[in-house]
Parts: structure tokens; C-alpha cells; sequence
């Protein structure tokens, strides 16, 4: 099994027109994902490589029973594109976009939390997901992907998901599902509702999880893996050596008044039973150890 | 982005909020001008610099006379205060202070809502307020889809024990600095100290506010951007779109993606080298961000050697690689440099690179290996 989108997933592009949504759109598509429509008012009616475009996503959900929606759409449109799929009750929106405000972000986190609770927003500035030789839904190269289980992995970044991924094929070690939750102040899903996923899915053995300095939510995720999960799962925690109070990129990776510090976080996982390595490598050899004693 | 406390008082009153009548002086000249147009002494002289603890260094004084404005103006302008050179000075008109509150909006990551806090003991460090006690500090938290309604405010400052003559000052403000953090797309809005004045009102004797950049593209910040306080450095990535934090070692780094520029310190830092910056060159990197990119690193003198460290997704491979040879023909880079290429058309993107390895230009299969060969090269 996997979590969160499967090989029946059906994906509407919201951006597909666009340079970035063309790519990755066509680049999932020639992966395996069902990716059934694109929407863009302006370009109704027309195809992008045989996919059809409609005027919404309502529409686009009407003509070919889409569950999922992945949003391409630049930062000032995600707002409006994120509602629209909601309100047309699709299950998953992943958003991609970088650079949402985080004053839109809040907003339509909890305006969908309570009207649509339906739906599920992966992101923003996310790389998607990945259930590998089911579907790919975003930015991650489909080849560093390994197939089959029994790992889970969910990361707060992207290019270190990728690092996961690839330290994990390296080790000829699968993967049932790859969650990127994206490192902005509001993610759409957390750490937690993904580890509780993996919990709960019989194909997933052991979840690998990257985190970073800034915020809490390692430190969450580490008091419920202590409290709720019976599957090991190994860790790495980015900014070790990051100096406090400079901001590292992500608007989440901030270490400020000691709070957020790796080391908290690495010391709160440890202490939930989590094997955190000191770099991706360390934590991969890890996962290897651990996939090896299943 | 952060603000001077001007122009967080300038935000404010472009909200209702009350603040002191004032002005921003950059000479000292133009420093008494601006107390002589306020008329009425003392007035209060007030350095503005983007970094806390001015009051300690010397950079807040009260004036008597025009003849102390002028002392003052000419003991701070040009002050050192943290590393921040002082090159402005608010005035204002000093008031008489019968409270201190404190009072601000920010997100709560863990609630995914914002938190107002507001404080009965304002006028000091609120962490300390917040360690020693934190039952003197009134929470909120308010849903973004329901704003912040007077009922609840008028709440919070019950709860937060202001002074009975306060509460109608305070509702309001509060109100007030909601509308101006939602709006005005701030990370953080803090008033510090709230004052209750003698005759019973309430105003906003500092301002600090933080932007989020990413909602330029409903205000305009051009004139918030132009006096942002950075070093030569990260002046010269920020103009070109890079996102570069500087630090004091000898390893250039260039990565893409946050996580993994910070993890690519980190690793650094574990061989036993140390990272000179923290270079993310983002997602959809092309030819002249890494060139770019190449220029501000091998603009630090302190830079021995470059890792370049790509694991492509939305970053393409091919296009990394042509943007090295493209900078390699562009910019004089006299350090040897190690590239780390993995991810989308990463093998394109290898192929293009393996024309241009030398001596000086390296390519290694993993982020270990090529960490270790960075650091290496750098002795």
C-alpha cells in the first residue's frame, strides 16, 4: 500500500499551461500518474500533449472523476487555486508554488481545516509526493525512487528528500510512499498526520524522517512517535551548525532565542527511541540497519 | 524583512494607531530641524538601527533643549551598536508614562493560527518576563478566518489585568494592530512599550514590525527594501536573487534547496572544514543564477575551495552544469571547486561538466566524498 495517493489517483494540474506545470505535468504523466486534466479559464477546450484543459476545477473533476489537484500557479494565485479545489471537493491538493505569503497560507489552512475537511493541502512550497511505481505528484525525480516498500519517508525539504531517496536506492532499499510537507510556517499536512499514516499502513515496515532547524515540529512528531508508533524510524535533522538567528532559506529554518535548535530536536527524537544521523549519509546507514533487523 | 521602528510607527499610523508625533533625521542638522518642528521639548532622540538593545548602548536620550538634540544627534548618528552603524535617528515628542505594556501578533507555528500576547509588565525584555513569569503574559490565539473580533480583545485585556483607565485605548489599538499585521503581511508586530499616559492615553512608544517579502506583490516595499541593514556579502547575493547567509569560514558553499545548503554546512563542519556561507540558489536554477552565484562566493577573500552541492528536482541537472561553464567563462575563479550533481538530468547535466574537469574543477559521486574533497583542498 501507500499513503495519500495510489495508482488509481486521478491528478488535475492546476498550472499545467504554465512552463514549470507543462514539465512536471508531462515528466508525472510519462511516470505512470493518471493525470487527467490541466485548468487555466483562458485556455478552455485546448490539450497540452493530449491532456485536456478546462475553465476550472470543478469542471475538470465533472469530465474525469480527478481526486487529486497538484498546484502549480504562482504565489499571488495560490490563495484562489487552493479554494477552488477544495470547494470542488477533491481529496488532495499538492502545492509546489514557493513564496506563498504566510498570512494566505494560514488563511486557507484553516479555512479548508473547517469547511472542507475533506481535503487534504500537502504544502506549500513542497516537492509532492511519491508512491514509487504508482504515482508521483510534484518536482521529484522519479528515478532516485526505489519501489515496493518497506519505507516511509517524510521530510520537511525538499532537496533532502531527494537525499533520502537516493541514499535508500543506493542501499537497494524501497519505498512505499515519499511525503515532502514542505518547510514553510503552515504546512498543509505534518509530520504527525503522515507518521500516523504510515502507522497505520500494513506495506510500511519503518519511516525515515527529515526535519530542520526551526519551530516545534520535530519536536512534536518526536512526543507522538514516542506515545503512538510501534515501526522504528530513523532521522536526520538539517542545521546542526546553522548560527542562531539567521534565517537558512526556508522561512521555517530559524533558530531564535535558543528555541528550535537541532540539538532539542535531535535530543527529543532520541529520547522517542528515533536513530538520528549526524548527515543524510549516517541517517540512510541507519534506515539500512534498521530495514535489515525487520 | 525588518523595519526601522520609523517606519513601523509609520505603518501604525497609516492604521489608526496613535503614535508620537516625530520625525527621521539622517544629519544632525536635519535632527534639530525635526525637534524644532515638534516645538515642544524634551523630545526623545532615538537611533535606528534593525538589531535590539539600542536603550543599553547609549542610543536612546532625552533632550531639553534644541542645544541637547544636537548633542545627542551628533553622539549617536554614526554609533556602533551591534555591528549596525547608525544612520538615522528618530525624534520625537517625549511622553510622560503612567503604564508599560506589551503587546504583539505573530504566527504560532505549533496552533497554525496567530498569537496576540499583551502584558501588564511591558517596557522590558518580554522573554525574561516570559521565563520568570509567565502567567503575566496574556495569549490569544486567533483564528485567521475569524480575525480578531472587540468581544475577544476586550477580553484579552481583562485578562492581561491592564489598567481599568487603559482597557478602551487598548481595545482599540489591538484591534487596530490586528488589521495592520494581517494586511500589512507581517510576520511579527510588536509594541513595546504600550504606554498609558497620565491623562489616560494610550499609545505605541516603539514599533517593531518584520514584512514577509513574500507578499511584495501586494505592497509596495521598494523604499523597505533600500534601507534593509546587511553586510557587503549578502548585499551582493541579495541583488541577485540569492538567498546567502554570510559566516567565517574558508568553503564556499553553493547548493539548491535550504535543506540542503544547511545540511551541506553541516556536513562541512563534520569533516572537519568551515563553510564560509550558506548558499541556496533556489529551485529552477539557470546558467546566470550559477554564475551569480560563482561571483558572490569568489568575491569573499576568505573562500580556498567551492562545493557545489545539486540534487536536482526542480533544479535541472543540464542546466546547473551549463550554468558552471557558462560562470567558469565569465568569472575569474582562482579557488578549486568540487561538484556534487544528483536528480533530475543529473546525467546530461555530468556529461556537460565532464568537458570542463580539471585540476581545478572536481566532480564527486556523493556529498561525503565531495565534502571531504572540498575541505581537503581548502588547507
Amino acid at each position: 500500500m501507500s499513503i495519500f495517493v495510489d495508482e488509481t489517483t486521478k491528478v488535475i494540474y492546476q498550472g499545467l499551461t504554465g512552463s514549470q506545470g507543462r514539465f512536471y505535468g508531462l515528466r508525472n504523466r510519462d511516470y505512470g500518474t493518471q493525470v487527467v486534466a490541466g485548468t487555466n479559464p483562458k485556455k478552455a477546450g485546448t490539450d497540452v500533449e493530449g491532456i485536456p484543459i478546462y475553465a476550472s476545477v470543478a469542471e475538470a473533476k465533472e469530465a474525469t472523476g480527478a481526486t487529486a489537484s497538484c498546484v502549480f500557479i504562482p504565489a499571488p494565485g495560490v490563495k484562489g487555486a487552493v479554494m477552488e479545489a477544495a470547494e470542488a471537493g477533491l481529496e488532495l491538493v499538492v502545492v509546489i508554488t514557493e513564496g506563498v505569503p504566510a498570512q494566505d497560507e494560514a488563511w486557507f489552512f484553516n479555512k479548508v481545516r473547517r469547511d472542507h475537511p475533506g481535503t487534504r493541502i500537502l504544502g506549500p512550497n513542497c516537492p509532492g509526493v511519491i508512491s514509487p511505481g504508482k504515482a508521483n505528484i510534484g518536482i521529484t525525480a522519479g528515478e532516485i525512487a526505489k519501489e515496493g516498500g518497506p519505507v516511509g519517508i517524510v521530510s520537511r525539504s525538499g532537496t533532502l528528500t531527494y537525499q533520502a531517496l537516493y541514499e535508500l536506492k543506493l542501499a537497494d532499499i524501497g519505498v512505499t510512499t515519499c511525503v515532502g510537507i514542505g518547510g514553510d510556517p503552515v504546512p498543509g499536512t505534518s509530520f504527525i498526520d503522515c507518521l500516523e499514516a504510515f502507522e497505520a499502513d500494513p506495506e510500511t515496515k519503518a519511516v525515515m524522517m527529515i526535519g530542520e532547524i526551526g519551530g516545534s515540529a520535530e519536536e512534536e512528531a518526536a512526543e507522538f512517535i514516542k506515545a503512538e508508533m510501534s515501526k522504528p524510524v530513523a532521522a536526520y535533522v538539517a542545521g546542526v551548525t546553522a548560527p542562531p538567528g539567521k534565517k537558512m532559506g526556508h522561512a521555517g529554518a530559524i533558530v531564535s532565542g535558543g528555541k528550535g535548535t537541532a540539538a532539542a530536536k535531535i535530543e527529543a527524537l532520541e529520547d522517542a527511541g528515533v536513530r538520528v544521523g549526524q548527515n543524510p549519509t549516517e541517517a540512510g546507514a541507519h534506515m539500512v540497519d534498521i530495514v535489515a533487523s525487520l | 524583512m525588518d523595519l526601522f521602528e520609523y517606519q513601523g510607527k509609520q505603518l501604525f499610523a497609516s492604521y489608526d494607531i496613535p503614535v508620537s508625533p516625530g520625525d527621521v533625521a539622517t544629519t544632525v542638522d536635519d535632527a534639530v530641524a525635526a525637534a524644532e518642528a515638534i516645538g515642544d521639548y524634551p523630545v526623545v532622540v532615538k537611533a535606528q538601527v534593525q538589531v535590539g538593545g539600542r536603550g543599553k548602548a547609549g542610543g536612546i536620550k532625552l533632550a531639553d533643549t534644541v542645544d541637547e538634540v544636537r548633542t545627542h544627534a551628533e553622539a549617536i548618528l554614526g554609533m556602533d551598536i551591534k555591528g549596525h552603524t547608525v544612520e538615522r535617528v528618530w525624534i520625537e515628542k517625549a511622553s510622560d508614562i503612567a503604564e508599560e505594556y506589551y503587546a504583539s501578533f505573530t504566527l504560532d507555528r505549533s496552533a497554525k493560527t496567530h498569537l496576540g500576547m499583551l502584558s501588564a509588565q511591558g517596557g522590558v525584555e518580554i522573554e525574561a518576563v516570559a521565563e520568570t513569569d509567565p502567567d503575566a503574559i496574556a495569549k490569544i490565539w486567533v483564528d485567521p478566518v475569524d480575525g480578531l473580533t472587540e468581544e475577544v480583545a476586550r477580553g484579552w485585556v481583562a485578562a492581561a489585568k491592564l489598567d481599568d483607565a487603559a482597557t478602551e485605548g487598548a481595545v482599540d489599538i489591538l484591534q487596530k494592530l490586528y488589521r495592520a499585521y494581517v494586511d500589512g503581511d507581517a510576520d511579527l508586530v510588536e509594541i513595546n512599550p504600550l504606554i498609558l499616559t497620565p491623562e489616560g492615553k494610550v499609545h505605541a512608544l516603539d514599533a517593531k514590525v518584520t514584512l514577509d517579502a513574500n507578499a511584495g506583490f501586494r505592497h509596495d516595499l521598494f523604499e523597505y527594501e533600500a534601507t534593509q541593514e546587511r553586510d557587503a556579502r549578502e548585499q551582493a547575493a541579495h541583488d541577485k536573487g540569492l538567498q546567502y547567509v554570510g559566516l567565517d569560514g574558508t568553503v564556499g558553499v553553493i547548493a539548491n534547496g535550504a535543506g540542503l545548503a544547511m545540511s551541506t554546512v553541516d556536513i562541512i563542519n563534520q569533516v572537519g572544514g568551515s563553510p564560509a556561507n550558506f548558499l541556496d540558489i533556489g529551485g529552477g536554477a539557470n546558467a546566470d543564477v550559477m554564475a551569480g552565484a560563482l561571483e558572490v562566493i569568489t568575491g569573499d577573500e576568505k573562500v580556498r575551495s567551492i562545493f557545489i552541492n545539486i540534487f536536482g528536482g526542480i533544479t535541472k541537472g543540464d542546466e546547473v552544469a551549463n550554468g558552471i561553464v557558462a560562470a567558469l567563462e565569465r568569472v575569474d575563479i582562482d579557488v578549486p571547486m568540487v561538484i556534487r550533481l544528483d536528480g533530475t538530468n543529473a546525467e546530461e547535466g555530468r556529461e556537460i561538466l565532464s568537458a570542463h574537469t580539471s585540476e581545478k574543477v572536481l566532480t564527486k559521486p556523493t556529498m561525503l566524498e565531495a565534502a571531504e574533497a572540498a575541505v581537503e583542498l581548502a588547507k
